[in-house]
């Protein structure tokens, strides 16, 4: 390997590595969030419970929109590793675009609760349930934020090293609110709709 | 709408007292800028300091800023030892109630987050990449982002003593009292606010340097070959990987409750006060070792360095580290065996605290053993190991005694308690750090420090804690709880509590001589020069470079073939080869860093004062700012090789 060649791999591996302890300290963060759902989960103070609340159908689609996003990510990284630039932009749309139909109806969601008088205020329940998605649905709009600067950094400048680690890294990140969402739908929507 | 939010000018006023911190405060700040321009140093702040990304500079900084708070809180724990020596039977003291709450829980954040935390970075960016021969840390820009954040955090504790007051709910604000309904002020605002900022600064510290550690070590440095120092390091990095991702939720939830109306802490609706309680400690414990660790490391560095020996038993000692790293995640809830969570929760949770008394001894044996038939030098760093020793070994007793849960819970909340973790901090982590940086000092700032007036300060600053403390044990377990502000004349406390104070002044005149010591030295610096890089025939690679070291540390990245390198490199006699120089890559400064935490601590300004749209218009801007950062591709220059080479000379010259 050429010494450039080797001093960018060390770049790589450094920032990816970066980027991966990073993430795992952002899981620590929503376990003391789910840790914190889980002891609060029956203390509705007289309140309504994710039984008399949660939709499984409605959170159904949110999470197979956000798992076929995870997957149209992964194609726009597959492609910046290969370095087409179109195939990474209309991915990327498409991911932004599923992205932001979660959200959509993620807000939905929280707005009818809010409507029916089941705020965050309702109860401890509420609070860590608000939160604890909240913070999920924080991050999504944070990807998105970064998805759409990519998108213009990419569409303006091309494929290039330092580009394919941003895709790389965003991919990961995206992936990783995936693997929240999951934990999310079983702990915070099927445990609550179980009882 | 009303801009201003909640503040107004009545916030000012918080009583006698607080107005000699607010004018202390005022003028120091007033002396600073008007010698800034009376130097006409303005532009070189800026250039050489405040957009700076090089490790050597931030860590200074770190330890100017640690120091400055230090002294903050060393007068409040003046404050309060005053207070407690005179405020016996009718005599209520000189402090109302509210500001003596406020004086302590100052002193208990301050110390811990803006002192300890800051020395502790301060000489994590100073020694580490010079311990593993690497140029710089991972990313340095995220490095300066972590530092001004600190800073903005020291600021926002700042404010509130210029304006509206701080918490009065202890260091670690336990809920209900500091939810709306108890503590309705800006206080707790300030202190949350304040850590949240410093605190995601030290969390992307401690991501940088546990890159940098296990990315950035020098060819042929494997793990086992690594210095114990970095050792340590890394155990206190895995502990803030783990734990101050907890902080900022806890503190979020903390905020929410008490902005938005949630319940997670409160009393009523569901909340549940205790949970706070355990996340809190679920960092606050390991947040000690994460303190402690590194003195551990300094120590080792230490002892090896003035016993002329290889640290006795290395393999030992990193096990020991690693025992504690996992330990210390699973005793947080011996901060409340009170709770009630029942007898075999506390067991467990006793019989895990004990164990860690089994690495930490290990430790202390090995360093013991590395002193044994080693040609000791007696230099002021070993007199602090061996305060350390004395101090922290009957500490760690007391902590023991205290792990056992029908003890503590007559010893729960009391000044025994007090005085235990003060013997852990003051002895083990303060005494750790001070010898680290008489250690590092010539490394740092290119000469050594006087060692006759330091002995001085070592001994008045030993004596002085024995004197402080002690009586405080005693006190404990004759009943005195923490933070009293006054009490009955019959319990006959009085004398004990003036002894207590005595040793506290004993312990200002050590800081006082320390000063001296520094000022003496500035003045003698010719005469103590360090011209060799190496003054104390160190064993590692921070003292091959020169001292202080070159902006990019090392010409060269040459291979390591031994664990004590630097000793391992002299003893060959061979003259090294004709150096062939490479370019290097260099970080550009940038003044992002510092916008970003400006823009930080005025979202949390703004939050504290209810000012909501700075807030908003902060955080948009630190959004703005990266996004503009990250569009960027070049964030680095290239030294020619001919340059280096022009550098080196130099040094050569200067040395000869």
């Amino acid at each position: 390997m050429k010494e450039e060649e080797m001093a960018s791999a060390t770049a790589e591996s450094k920032t990816v590595f970066g980027f991966w302890v990073y993430l795992m300290t952002d899981c620590v963060l929503f376990a003391s969030l789910f840790a914190t759902f889980v002891v609060l989960r029956n203390n509705t103070y007289g309140g309504p419970s994710g039984q008399d609340l949660f939709s499984l159908s409605f959170v159904l689609s949110e999470t197979i929109i956000l798992l076929v996003s995870s997957f149209s990510i992964g194609l726009a990284w597959l492609a910046a590793r290969e370095g087409n630039k179109r195939p990474v932009l209309s991915f990327m749309a498409l991911t932004f675009l599923l992205g932001l139909a979660f959200l959509t109806l993620e807000i939905k969601e929280f707005n009818h609760l809010y409507q029916e008088g089941n705020s965050w205020r309702r109860s401890g329940f509420l609070s860590a349930f608000f939160t604890l998605v909240g913070t999920h649905g924080a991050h999504i709009t944070a990807g998105l934020i970064w998805m759409a600067t990519m998108m213009v950094l990419i569409y303006r400048r091309g494929i290039y090293a330092t580009n394919v680690r941003r895709v790389t890294m965003l991919a990961l990140f995206w992936h990783f609110l995936d693997v929240i969402w999951i934990f999310i739908f079983s702990i915070v929507y099927l445990m609550g709709i179980i009882g | 709408m009303n801009l201003l939010g909640r503040l107004n000018l009545d916030a000012i006023w918080q009583g006698p007292v607080t107005a000699i911190g607010q004018l202390t405060v005022l003028l120091s700040g007033i002396a600073i800028v008007g010698l800034l321009f009376y130097f006409k140093r303005w532009k070189w702040l800026w250039r050489e300091w405040l957009t700076t990304v090089d490790p050597k500079k931030i860590g200074v900084m770190y330890i100017i800023v640690a120091v400055a708070m230090g002294l903050r809180a060393f007068s409040d724990a003046l404050m309060m030892r005053a207070q407690q020596a005179v405020a016996s039977g009718d005599n209520s003291g000189f402090l109302s109630s509210d500001t003596y709450q406020q004086v302590f829980s100052a002193h208990g954040s301050i110390m811990i987050f803006f002192m300890a935390m800051g020395l502790m970075f301060g000489l994590f960016n100073l020694i580490v990449p010079l311990q593993i021969r690497a140029r710089d840390v991972a990313f340095p820009f995220l490095n300066a982002t972590s530092f001004w954040l600190f800073f903005a955090g020291a600021m926002l504790f700042n404010t509130s003593l210029l304006i509206g007051g701080f918490a009065a709910t202890g260091w670690l604000a336990y809920p209900p009292l500091s939810e709306l309904a108890y503590s309705p002020g800006p206080g707790v605002d300030y202190w949350i606010w304040g850590l949240q900022i410093a605190g995601i600064g030290s969390l992307l510290s401690g991501i940088n340097f546990f890159v940098t550690i296990l990315k950035m070590r020098a060819p042929g440095m494997n793990l086992m070959k690594m210095p114990m120092f970095c050792w340590s390091v890394l155990g206190s990095l895995v502990l803030i990987l783990f734990a101050f991702p907890i902080l900022t939720a806890t503190l979020t939830m903390l905020a929410l409750d008490r902005s938005l109306g949630m319940h997670f802490f409160t009393s009523d609706f569901g909340g549940n006060p205790m949970m706070y309680v355990n996340l809190i400690w679920a960092w606050g414990h390991p947040e000690v070792y994460i303190l402690i660790l590194p003195a551990f490391g300094i120590f080792s560095e230490v002892v090896a360095t003035f016993s002329r020996k290889r640290l006795f038993g290395y393999t030992s000692m990193v096990w020991a580290i690693w025992a504690i790293v996992v330990l210390s995640f699973i005793v947080w809830l011996h901060h409340f065996f009170t709770m009630g969570a029942g007898a075999n929760v506390n067991a467990f949770f006793g019989i895990m605290t004990m164990a860690i008394a089994v690495p930490t001894g290990v430790k202390i044996f090995n360093w013991l053993f590395t002193m044994y038939r080693g040609r000791i030098k007696f230099a002021t760093p070993m007199l602090w190991f061996m305060g350390f020793v004395a101090t922290f070994t009957v500490g760690g007793v007391a902590g023991v005694i205290m792990a056992i849960p029908p003890a503590d819970f007559q010893l729960h909340n009391s000044l025994f308690l007090v005085a235990h973790f003060h013997t852990m901090l003051i002895g083990g982590v303060v005494f750790g750090f001070f010898a680290g940086l008489i250690y590092w000092f010539p490394k740092i700032f290119g000469f050594k420090l006087n060692e006759r007036i330091g002995r001085y300060a070592f001994w008045c600053w030993f004596f002085g804690f024995l004197l402080a403390f002690i009586p405080l044990y005693i006190l404990g377990l004759m009943g005195a709880t923490r933070r009293l502000d006054g009490y009955d004349a019959s319990l006959g406390w009085q004398p004990l509590f003036i002894v207590a104070g005595v040793g506290v002044l004993i312990i200002g005149l050590g800081i006082a001589l320390q000063a001296l010591q520094v000022i003496v030295s500035i003045r003698q610096r010719n005469a103590n020069l360090d011209k060799t890089g190496d003054p104390w025939n160190g064993r590692t690679l921070e003292w091959a470079t020169a001292s202080p070291s070159v902006f990019y540390n090392f010409a060269r990245i040459t291979p390591v073939n031994d664990r004590d390198a630097w000793w391992a490199e002299k003893q060959v006699k061979t003259p090294p080869p004709k150096p062939r120089y490479e370019d290097i890559e260099i970080p550009k400064n940038t003044s992002a860093a510092l916008i970003m935490a400006f823009l930080a601590f005025n979202f949390g300004f703004g939050y504290v004062w209810h000012m909501y749209w700075l807030s908003v218009l902060c955080f948009f801007g630190i959004i703005t700012c990266l996004i503009i950062r990250s569009l960027k591709d070049e964030h680095e220059y290239t030294l020619p090789a001919h340059d280096v080479a022009k550098v080196e000379a130099a040094i050569r010259r200067r040395y000869a």
